[in-house]
């Protein structure tokens, strides 16, 4: 390990020394121009390291995909549209669609809102408050295939009569109830998996949320309680409208998450039981079938979902600056 | 040309010291190198423990560290790395049908200059080792062995309860029929097993494949000329099914068959009442059977008689496996390492700790009967043929995997599943 030492150092040292020597150049270099192209050429100059960043890594890839995607199997032959006939067909492609819309964007998203506002809203009135966001925020730093594992264990199910080893089962049977194989039953199964990831990710949301409810100004919630409002409507009228911004921000970092869901179920159900999602679509024709093409497909398909979301993103973000 | 007077002496010398060194007597024999080798395979748990075992006798002769990872997603892992360029020193390959692959893209180094081939010839059959050669070269060597089809039983509890070993196919379903007839499920079956769940499966169809309809039909099905959906291969799902979806017949029915670990999954065999008598699974879960149960002993409570006859025309024929080995880099400790594996004292090790047969003939010390008949049902077999489901290709093999959850999901749905397998067929084979 000792010998990695200088190569690390390097690796840390030498791009912060050539950005700093591009900068200490092209400005030097600016300082030799006329002095009315200066100003026009200088964003472009400080904006030049991430441009080339960008497109080197994300919008070269994904035009190279878009590419390997009108490709057969080895990249070799153009096929046109076959690739994307052949995912749009595959039955096990409309179930990853559809659990990726419906349990995912749609249950997952929501389950983790409800919980991270109710958790920073009940979080806010006691006097532990650190101490309960720190264990809701403490799956944040499991892994997610670590966290896949954990549940598993949870989840482990034995047929009735044998000692159940799963956490669950043992205290369905320890109430007089029949073990069940949680992650085999469908469609339940699927919600199985979401529990996981909103295990995991409740503390993401609760955290930024709970930020957002410090920031509601003290004096508008008492003058509403001085002329009379409940608390319930306290929080309908004041709370939760000034919060809306900050939720729509931490909603759409859960769509995108939930479209490129894959981790949870790689680990649990690898796929089976109807709980495919996109994301290990694209893994298995990558890796198991090593269809280079119909792969691409999928990872354009999965991008196609993703960029409404993201223009979405921007164009708030946009509005926001314009009130600003 | 005054140097070439004493250059070439000198390089006849090197060559000769090079020639002793790397085909000298032995190139088994290895001193001291030092440094280490990564090592890239599918075993984790029981099974990684006895290979760690069975290098510690070279980490401790040859002062390599011997630097193993253990993955159940081998296929995936493994391709990645080697497309990345970053290839394990040496791997486990997932089948033959893999390793072909990555030799015809030339990743794999060729064995004919590392082994000793004449001593392999000597020691290995022949058949193990055509399996590990793609265009006349060896690529790959077998360092680990099963014996596919063995059905598990706890012979105390039979002589209790008075069943008899059957010899055919209809003797073994009147006998599971006897035991659910008398309140308690004759199996015990589990396929999951992570990203391979479904695999256990493969091994049930192609023992009754083999045995149903003879090694011509089971040669033309993985080599992807026979269909799914023909009359052959449909027959070994419906023959299957007369266990699988019967709900009396196995414990747990379809819940605990997809979700119960096939290491695990044999055990309740061992419990007291047993809750099951059957399990049919390859050579090596005897290591998992005591591991699970340390007081158990082989030969008085599990034994195992060989997935019977179904057609009499194709008697005595035997499916198994093994474990392939491959090298990606060529450095001294990767040679020392390949070469070590072969060699019969370091599979001993493994066969003496138990799960595993050794496709080297000079093995002959078996820890127990068990192995021993195991081994001797492996080489003795008058049909011999390997693991069809890790000779198709992987895209094959997957789906036959899924095919098993989905028939054992909704064994209703067979004709569909077929179809859907016949597709992957028509499109995976090149």
């Amino acid at each position: 390990m000792i010998d990695r030492v200088p190569q690390v150092a390097a690796a840390l040292l030498l791009p912060a020394a050539a950005l700093l020597g591009y900068i200490f150049v092209a400005e030097w270099l600016l300082q030799r121009l006329p002095e009315g192209a200066r100003p026009r050429l200088r964003p472009w100059i400080w904006i030049g390291p991430a441009l080339a960043f960008v497109g080197f890594f994300l919008i070269a890839p994904a035009i190279q995909t878009i590419f390997l995607s009108l490709m057969d199997a080895t990249s070799t032959n153009f096929v046109g549209g076959d690739n994307y006939v052949a995912i749009l067909t595959d039955p096990n492609v409309h179930a990853a669609i559809r659990n990726n819309l419906l349990w995912w964007i749609v249950f997952f998203t929501s389950f983790v809102l409800i919980n991270g506002l109710a958790i920073a809203v009940l979080a806010d009135r006691v006097r532990y408050e650190g101490l309960a966001k720190s264990l809701i925020f403490l799956p944040q730093a499991i892994s997610f295939v670590a966290a896949g594992t954990i549940w598993k264990f949870i989840y482990s199910y034995q047929p009735p009569g044998v000692e159940q080893t799963g956490t669950l089962n043992a205290l369905v049977v320890f109430f007089g109830g029949e073990p069940q194989p949680w992650l085999t039953q469908s469609p339940t199964n699927n919600l199985f998996l979401i529990v996981v990831a909103v295990w995991a990710w409740c503390g993401f949301a609760t955290v930024i949320l709970s930020a957002a409810l410090k920031g509601v100004p003290v004096e508008l919630l008492e003058a509403a309680r001085l002329d009379g409002a409940s608390e319930m409507m306290v929080f309908r009228r004041i709370v939760f409208p000034l919060l809306l911004p900050t939720i729509t921000v931490v909603a759409t970092t859960l769509v995108i998450f939930a479209l490129k869901a894959f981790d949870v179920v790689y680990v649990m159900t690898n796929g089976n039981f109807d709980t495919e999602v996109l994301a290990n679509r694209m893994y298995k024709e990558m890796f198991t079938v090593r269809n280079y093409g119909r792969a691409s497909a999928v990872a354009v398909l999965l991008l196609a979902g993703i960029v409404p979301v993201l223009v979405f993103n921007v164009r708030r973000l946009r509005e926001q600056e314009a009130i600003r | 040309m005054n140097r070439s007077f004493f250059a070439r002496p000198v390089a006849a010398l090197i060559v000769l010291a090079l020639a002793i060194s790397a085909c000298g007597p032995s190139p088994r024999a290895t001193g001291s190198i030092g440094g280490s080798v990564s090592v890239l395979a599918t075993w984790g748990g029981a099974e990684q423990e006895s290979f760690l075992a069975m290098v510690k006798p070279f980490e401790d002769k040859t002062g390599v560290k011997v630097q193993y990872e253990g993955t159940r997603d081998l296929n995936a892992i493994l391709t990645t790395r080697v497309q990345g360029g970053n290839p394990p020193d040496v791997a486990g390959l997932p089948g033959p049908g893999q390793m072909a692959q990555f030799a015809t893209q030339g990743k794999l180094i060729d064995l004919g200059s590392v082994l000793d081939m004449n001593a392999m010839r000597d020691e290995y059959p022949e058949s193990f080792l055509k399996l590990a050669q793609v265009d006349g070269k060896q690529v790959g060597i077998f360092i680990k062995a099963a014996l596919k089809g063995p059905i598990w039983y706890n012979p105390k509890q039979f002589q209790a309860k008075g069943y008899a070993v059957p010899k055919t196919w209809d003797e073994l379903i009147t006998l599971s029929k006897r035991i659910a007839d008398s309140g308690t499920t004759p199996w015990c079956i589990g396929f999951e097993s992570a990203a391979a769940s479904g695999w256990p499966g493969t091994d049930w169809l192609e023992d009754i494949v083999l045995r149903q309809s003879g090694p011509d039909v089971y040669d033309q099905w993985w080599q992807g000329t026979k269909k799914w959906t023909s009359p052959e291969i449909k027959k070994a799902w419906e023959t299957w099914g007369t266990i699988i979806a019967d709900p009396k017949m196995v414990l747990g029915g379809k819940s605990a068959m997809l979700a119960t670990a096939f290491g695990d999954s044999g055990n309740p065999m061992f419990t007291n009442p047993p809750r099951c008598f059957l399990h049919h699974q390859a050579s090596f879960i005897t290591d998992f059977f005591t591991k699970a149960n340390p007081s158990i002993k082989s030969g008085e409570d599990f034994n195992f008689f060989m997935t019977p006859d179904i057609d009499s025309r194709y008697s005595g024929a035997v499916t198994g496996a093994g474990d392939l080995f491959g090298m990606f880099k060529d450095t001294p400790q990767s040679r020392a390492l390949m070469n070590y594996l072969t060699t019969p004292e370091a599979q001993a090790i493994w066969v003496k700790r138990g799960g595993a047969l050794s496709p080297n003939k000079k093995v002959t010390e078996y820890p127990d009967q068990i192995s021993s008949d195991s081994a001797k049902a492996l080489t003795t077999a008058k049909v011999f043929r390997f693991d069809a489901s890790d000779l198709m290709p992987e895209a094959m093999n997957a789906a036959f995997w899924k095919a098993v959850l989905d028939y054992t999901n909704d064994p209703t749905k067979l004709d569909s599943i077929l179809t859907t397998l016949d597709q992957v067929q028509a499109s995976s084979y090149k």
